[in-house]
């Protein structure tokens, strides 16, 4: 097979035997360190180039009046309106002030102050119950799911609503508020929306009409109305309806529609996962003689929502954001809160509203971002799993 | 012969392991089985081949109940197949099922995957059963693999885990759908031959399959099907040597090269 080369070789070019090994040398200065990583992430192409300017003077026009109003020129202590108004020629910072004469009300509403303990305690008890959850390596989960979700219910109860037979006065739902009313509907939502979404969710797809049927319904009703009129009629509409004697407790009228509201979105959240499990994992359970609900618990459920978690937890976000709407009910949620404090003619000044509202998106962009992180953490760890 | 050692074996409460009497299937409009009357009796090993599209899946999987029937009856080691469904898993704990796809579960580790019928059906102490799924699964030869997960494992180490799990509950029946059929050829050795072994422990065996020569092998009865209907069934020396029908003959031809 000898071809003849297209241009001739000399006999040097033909023939090489390496003398001596090469040397390393080392790369040059511009594909390491931080030149290299600017290079190649900041550099790479004229859109990418344009890209990193536009966003340099984006940062630029933002970040510092920001700074300047949210730190520099802030006002940190002060005990009214005067010493957040703004100096001769200079412009007027964030009021903490305000917000940390009213933090109290914030975290507590109108809770009885002789009675925050009461509230502390709460605060202790969900962390606690809910960091022993979240805790994926803890140590007695099953105690510490019995502990969560049988124990801190009932205690929370009794703690925050009262039970004056063993000392602890009523405290009406009416005075709570601020993130204790924040915490509580969030909490009862996230924990409850997931099983009755899943229990929902099969019974989409259940075999019985009858159960499909009112899964469908509930499900396509509920997600067709917005969550507003959904607290709107439980708090203003029943009332008309029901005799007062019966109508239950208007913080509970407003959990049982979060409830509801989130199960419903849930339940498609689920489906969705439950629909990519192959059929062949349920005929294998079914063939080892598994019946429908253990079939369900032990095989496609885990797996499911394995596969839903950055769903399932979008959904909590989403729920977590949506409690401020309880404010329609008449109940004073956390941002309530702050929108009463900032109509206070004691703080009355033009930074008084930003500040508030500055405090808020902080303060839930915080709790968001700590959910989505702390979804990341699980996702990775399963994934982990996955990889084996 | 075969009928012997099953008595010797264990007391079984019917005459037959299966009896299937004249079953018609629909799915739709479209007559899936028609008039399927096969008896299969405690210890035989059962082969059912035809082209695909026969019905030879659909009648294995009718007899676990995974699918429905419209007309006839099976019978399954003395219980009849009804709508009812605590009937219908007192079969399935009863019969063991492999599938093409192997369907373990990806989210449980091999031993996992063969104590969970045994913990949750059989009601079987974790320790137990843990020593059970160990034994078969040293008996499949994949001891080894056992804290593993499915996805590390190969389609056939797979399959065998797929036998050892079915096995774990024990089961008087196994049925094989298609066991090797989605296997790479190196691995189809490697599952027939714990097959094989399984039917010569006595185990009453319905298998639906190509491979002829697990059928020349093992089989005590060979079922030829095509278009829903059973068109002969013979010992495998007959069947292989002396095929009766000509649609037997047209597929033995074109199968066996």
């Amino acid at each position: 097979m000898s071809r003849t080369p297209l241009v001739a070789m000399s006999e040097d070019d033909a023939r090489y035997v390496r003398e001596a090994p090469a040397p390393a040398l080392a790369p040059p200065i511009t594909n390491v360190g931080v030149l290299g990583w600017m290079k190649a992430n900041l550099f790479s192409s004229w859109p990418n180039v344009f890209l990193t300017a536009a966003t340099i003077a984006l940062l630029a026009w933002i970040v510092p009046p920001t700074v300047r109003f949210l730190l520099i020129d802030a006002v940190w202590s002060g005990t009214d309106r005067t010493a957040c108004l703004a100096p001769e020629g200079g412009d007027a910072g964030a009021c903490w002030a305000f917000v940390r004469e009213r933090m109290s009300y914030f975290i507590y509403g109108s809770y009885p102050v002789g009675e925050r303990w009461r509230v502390n305690l709460f605060f202790a008890l969900v962390a606690l119950g809910g960091g022993w959850m979240l805790w994926l390596d803890a140590p007695y989960r099953r105690l510490g799911a019995v502990f969560f979700f049988a124990a801190v219910p009932i205690a929370s109860y009794v703690l925050l609503y009262g039970w004056p037979t063993i000392g602890l006065a009523t405290v009406d739902t009416s005075l709570w508020g601020g993130v204790l009313v924040t915490v509580v509907v969030t909490t009862v939502g996230i924990v409850t929306s997931l099983p009755i979404g899943i229990v929902l969710a099969l019974g989409r797809r259940s075999d019985m009409p009858i159960v499909r049927l009112m899964s469908v319904v509930f499900i396509e009703f509920v997600r067709g109305v917005p969550l507003i009129t959904v607290l709107f009629m439980a708090s203003v509409m029943l009332p008309l309806f029901v005799p007062p004697a019966w109508s239950p407790d208007k913080l509970l009228r407003a959990l049982i529609g979060v409830m509801l509201f989130a199960a419903a979105y849930q339940a498609e959240v689920v489906r969705a996962g439950l629909e990519a499990i192959p059929r062949g994992q349920y005929e294998a359970g079914r063939a080892l003689g598994l019946g429908y609900w253990r079939l369900h618990r032990l095989i496609v459920l885990p797996q499911a929502l394995r596969i839903t978690i950055p769903n399932i937890v979008n959904s909590f976000i989403a729920l977590f954001k949506d409690t401020t709407l309880v404010f329609v009910a008449g109940i004073f949620d956390f941002l309530r809160t702050i929108e009463v404090s900032r109509a206070d003619p004691k703080w009355a000044t033009p930074v008084t509203s930003a500040t508030g509202y500055a405090f808020a998106a902080i303060v839930y962009f915080v709790c968001c971002y700590l959910m989505a992180r702390y979804a990341d953490s699980v996702e990775r760890r399963l994934a982990r799993a996955d990889r084996r | 012969m075969m009928t012997e050692r099953s008595v010797e074996t264990e007391p079984t409460k019917g005459a037959f392991a299966v009896e299937v009497k004249s079953l018609h299937k629909w799915f739709g409009a479209f007559h899936v089985l028609a008039d399927i009357n096969l008896n299969v009796r405690h210890g035989e090993r059962v082969v059912i081949c035809g082209p695909s599209g026969s019905g030879k899946s659909t009648l294995i999987r009718c007899v676990n109940a995974l699918e429905d029937y419209q007309r006839g009856e099976i019978v399954v080691d003395g219980v009849v197949l009804t709508k009812n469904l605590k009937r219908v898993d007192e079969v399935r704990r009863e019969v063991g099922m492999v599938f093409q796809q192997f369907n373990l579960f990806p989210h449980l580790t091999v031993l996992e995957n063969c104590t969970l019928a045994p913990m949750h059906v059989r009601k079987m102490p974790k320790a137990e059963a843990e020593a059970t799924a160990r034994r078969l699964l040293a008996r499949v030869k994949i001891p080894e693999q056992a804290d593993k997960y499915p996805a590390q494992l190969s389609g056939g180490q797979q399959q065998r885990v797929a036998i050892a799990r079915a096995l774990c509950m024990n089961p008087r029946i196994m049925m094989f759908d298609e066991p090797t059929s989605a296997l790479d050829p190196e691995m189809i050795k490697e599952v027939l031959d714990v097959m094989v072994e399984l039917a010569e422990e006595g185990m009453t065996m319905l298998v639906v399959t190509h491979e002829m020569g697990f059928a020349r092998q093992v089989a005590d009865r060979v079922v030829f099907m095509d278009g829903g209907q059973i068109i002969e069934i013979d010992t495998p020396d007959a069947f292989f040597s002396n095929p009766q029908h000509e649609r037997t003959k047209l597929f033995l031809s074109q199968i066996i090269r």
